[in-house]
């Protein structure tokens, strides 16, 4: 990974061999037992398995059974630093990050105050220097306060270690303050990641809008809301020839929107999250504040719609949309509670035993689909081979656990899939050569 | 279906759950036909009413039902500020349960706002109306009003014409009224027909052309924001296209309306003040109804509760 745009408390180069480990790798072609040596940090050598000697001094992990992956990237987190500590900080965010299996994770500006200066970045870095376990890279704001008026110095920005513009939380509502991004884009290079939302059509929308809305009498969030700027912003881009990513996307028009653009050659991208992927908006029914957030859990058609652009690439990777929040911020009526739910700790176990294990998606397809958002930052791709500092997951699939039971790394615990019982346990997480996680083994994990 | 504990949406409710509530609220309209209209079923116990909401009618018929049934009332305005200026709704919930009541009533601008009081209380709750979701004691005095008038709603076709898309009252009486039997069609601006409405059972119909099928035209109230928010262009408009008046109202037609009316906006006055009008027919069942849900949910599944008659004779007694 290009370190200047990543920072992280250097950890201790690991010393390790993996033995007997399922590593699969769909980029390398892996899928098969291995020993896996790591020497100072990097994968120094991949053999058969129980061919390799235990060098001196390296921990010895026995990992028949288990299964190795290239650790996954996220480039949609919120850590809320600086100004909302109370909901998380960049330790216990990239503690959560570290927990799921990530060895890197981008962080949204939506902080107190807005990250859209240079100065404030460089301070941030500085922190995460101090204070991340995983490497965290940071996007400033598009435009000034997220206020949709004035861009960000984007070029100092880039500069000071940004490693993409994003108003998330918001969309860029003037077509033309979306277009001078995108010229500026050539200046400066760094992805331009949109939120796309219509507040006209939004409005106070507080899910989506549909059956379920109606019968709860909550004020629906239509799917044309997020559609017409993915279509709209596409079209700039393409007009540009900027290069833009499209973040959670929740609805079928936005996935043929989508799919029509990248045909004619724009350059685009879109992400969705777990959530999306396996939940609905059958869901709130509950009223439950855990599953508000914003795109909203939209229908099965859309949630199918999701399953079928991943699997055919026009959905790149999946990201998280990680958004903590206090107890108390969630313990109100559902129009009142704020938007958002974590997903770091819970990604992959909920996207194995959802979409993996009953056979909707391959699992090859999920691991690449959860390290892709790396390259679209142009970032380099965790993955599997010799030479390749270690990003590793080491986990194991049959290992059952209880989301929530033992509580979370992350400081906040709104997640939407609180009680639900998961296979997929992470073992062990690598990141940039370096252990930051080591699950004790929870009791309820089948031996 | 068991009595529930707590009455927070009509779909706490099966069709007998319904009648056996509208049953006891007609045997307690006896008791207020009388001059000592008390009964002595939940004395000894508190029920507090929390209101979040400016609310005239439904706060003062749970205060009048709560009394006539001998319970400790305390009555909470709490202020409909936000939850950053003032307690929040699970501190107060908390405070109030200290009193150790029997019931609380809460109205709410928010939806699903009684089902979480459930969730931080032991006492049995009803929702007096939770944002725009539900309204479940006024479809109860609703189908107790249609069922005193018509004897059962079977086949009965029933018009709810208006704001469909900010009414609670709408969405409680549309599965209320289904689940007696009624074929119910909604109507009003296609700009206040909320999306995906016909899940609840009902028919959608964006003009009033056919609204001579209706066996009884429910209208709801047309709150002036709704102009400002470019729901529609004009009240003007809005009472030429869909105002319910005595050209548009058939002889056989009954009328009802959730109140405050908006006279000369969604009703004439005409229709207000015509026979076939129930308006004050619903506001009257109010109190028995509400009577009626207090008493099933404190007093009426368990086992030697004493049964409607005995306190009603208990009444009698204390005259």
């Amino acid at each position: 990974m290009s370190a200047e745009r990543l920072f992280h408390v250097p950890g201790e180069p690991a010393e390790l061999l993996l033995r007997g480990v399922h590593a699969l790798d769909p980029r390398s072609g892996l899928d098969a037992p291995h020993d896996v040596l790591v020497r100072d940090g990097v994968i120094a050598e991949l053999a058969a398995p129980g061919s390799l000697p235990a060098p001196d001094g390296a921990e010895v992990v026995e990992g028949e059974g288990l299964h190795l992956f290239p650790a996954f990237f996220d480039p949609h987190v919120h850590l809320r630093t600086p100004g909302q500590e109370h909901k998380e900080t960049l330790a216990t965010g990239t503690a959560a990050a570290a927990a799921g299996g990530f060895c890197g994770i981008v962080a949204m500006p939506n902080t107190a105050p807005t990250l859209d200066d240079a100065s404030g970045l460089r301070s941030l870095c500085a922190q995460a220097r101090q204070e991340a376990r995983v490497p965290v890279g940071f996007m400033p704001a598009i435009t000034r306060g997220l206020a949709g008026t004035e861009l960000t110095e984007m070029a100092e920005l880039r500069d000071a270690g940004a490693l993409g513009f994003t108003d998330d939380g918001r969309p860029v509502v003037a077509a033309g303050m979306l277009r001078r991004a995108l010229q500026y884009q050539r200046l400066c290079g760094g992805t331009i990641a949109l939120h796309e939302e219509d507040p006209t059509l939004s409005g106070h929308g507080v899910m989506h809008e549909g059956a379920v809305s109606a019968r709860l009498g909550l004020t629906g969030i239509p799917s044309i809301s997020e559609s017409t700027m993915v279509a709209r912003d596409s079209a700039i881009a393409a007009y540009e020839q900027g290069r833009v990513h499209f973040q959670h996307l929740s609805c079928v028009e936005s996935v043929e929107a989508l799919a029509a653009w990248k045909a004619a050659g724009a350059r685009v991208s879109g992400e969705a999250s777990p959530h999306h992927l396996t939940l609905t908006d059958e869901a709130v029914r509950s009223l439950d504040s855990r599953f508000k957030m914003n795109p909203p859990l939209r229908t099965e058609a859309d949630r199918e719609a999701l399953i079928a652009g991943l699997r055919d690439g026009t959905i790149e990777c999946i990201a998280t949309d990680h958004a903590p929040h206090a107890r108390h911020e969630k313990e109100v009526p559902f129009e009142e509670a704020p938007m958002g739910v974590t997903g770091l700790e819970t990604a992959f176990p909920v996207l194995y035993t959802d979409l993996v294990l009953p056979g909707v998606l391959p699992l090859g397809l999920v691991v690449e689909r959860m390290t892709a958002g790396a390259a679209l930052l142009d970032l380099s791709t965790p993955r599997i081979a010799v030479g390749e500092p270690a990003n590793l997951a080491l986990l194991d699939l049959a290992g059952e656990w209880e989301v929530g039971a033992r509580g979370y790394a992350s400081k906040s615990a709104n997640s939407c899939f609180e009680g639900r019982r998961l296979r997929g346990v992470v073992r062990l997480t690598l990141a940039a050569g370096a252990v930051v996680h080591r699950a004790e083994l929870p009791a309820e994990v089948a031996a | 279906m068991t009595a529930p504990r707590h009455l927070l949406s009509i779909d706490d409710l099966d069709r007998a759950g319904i009648e056996r509530i509208l049953d006891r609220a007609a045997s307690f309209a006896e008791v207020a036909g009388r001059e000592i209209k008390k009964v002595p079923a939940l004395r000894g116990r508190t029920v507090v009413n929390l209101f979040y909401e400016a609310s005239t009618r439904t706060s003062s018929s749970f205060e009048l039902a709560a009394k006539r049934l001998s319970a400790d009332v305390v009555s909470v305005r709490a202020a409909t500020s936000s939850v950053t200026k003032g307690e929040s709704l699970k501190d107060t919930v908390q405070t109030l349960t200290a009193y150790d009541p029997a019931a609380i009533v809460i109205r709410s601008p928010h939806a699903g706002a009684a089902q979480l009081v459930a969730r931080w209380t032991d006492a049995a709750v009803v929702n007096a109306g939770d944002g725009k979701h539900e309204h479940p004691t006024q479809a109860l005095l609703d189908v107790y009003t249609l069922r005193r008038r018509l004897g059962a709603l079977d086949g009965k076709n029933i018009w709810i014409v208006g704001d469909v898309l900010h009414s609670r009252v709408a969405r409680s009486d549309i599965l209320a009224f289904a689940r007696m039997g009624a074929q119910v069609t909604v109507s009003g601006p296609p700009t206040l027909l909320p999306r995906g409405i016909e899940a609840l059972g009902c028919e959608v119909a964006p003009t009033l052309e056919r609204l001579a099928e209706a066996d009884v035209v429910y209208v709801l109230r047309m709150q002036n924001e709704r102009m400002d928010e470019a729901y529609v262009p004009s009240l003007r408009e809005y009472a030429a296209r869909y105002q319910v008046n005595a050209a548009r109202l058939q002889p056989h037609q009954l009328l009802m309306h959730p109140g405050p009316v908006n006279r000369g906006v969604e009703l004439s006055a005409d229709a207000i003040d015509s026979p076939q009008a129930l308006i004050a027919q619903q506001v009257e069942a109010g109190v028995v109804v509400r009577m009626a849900v207090l008493y099933e949910l404190l007093a009426g599944s368990g086992a030697g509760a004493p049964l409607v008659a005995e306190a009603a004779a208990e009444a009698v007694a204390l005259a």
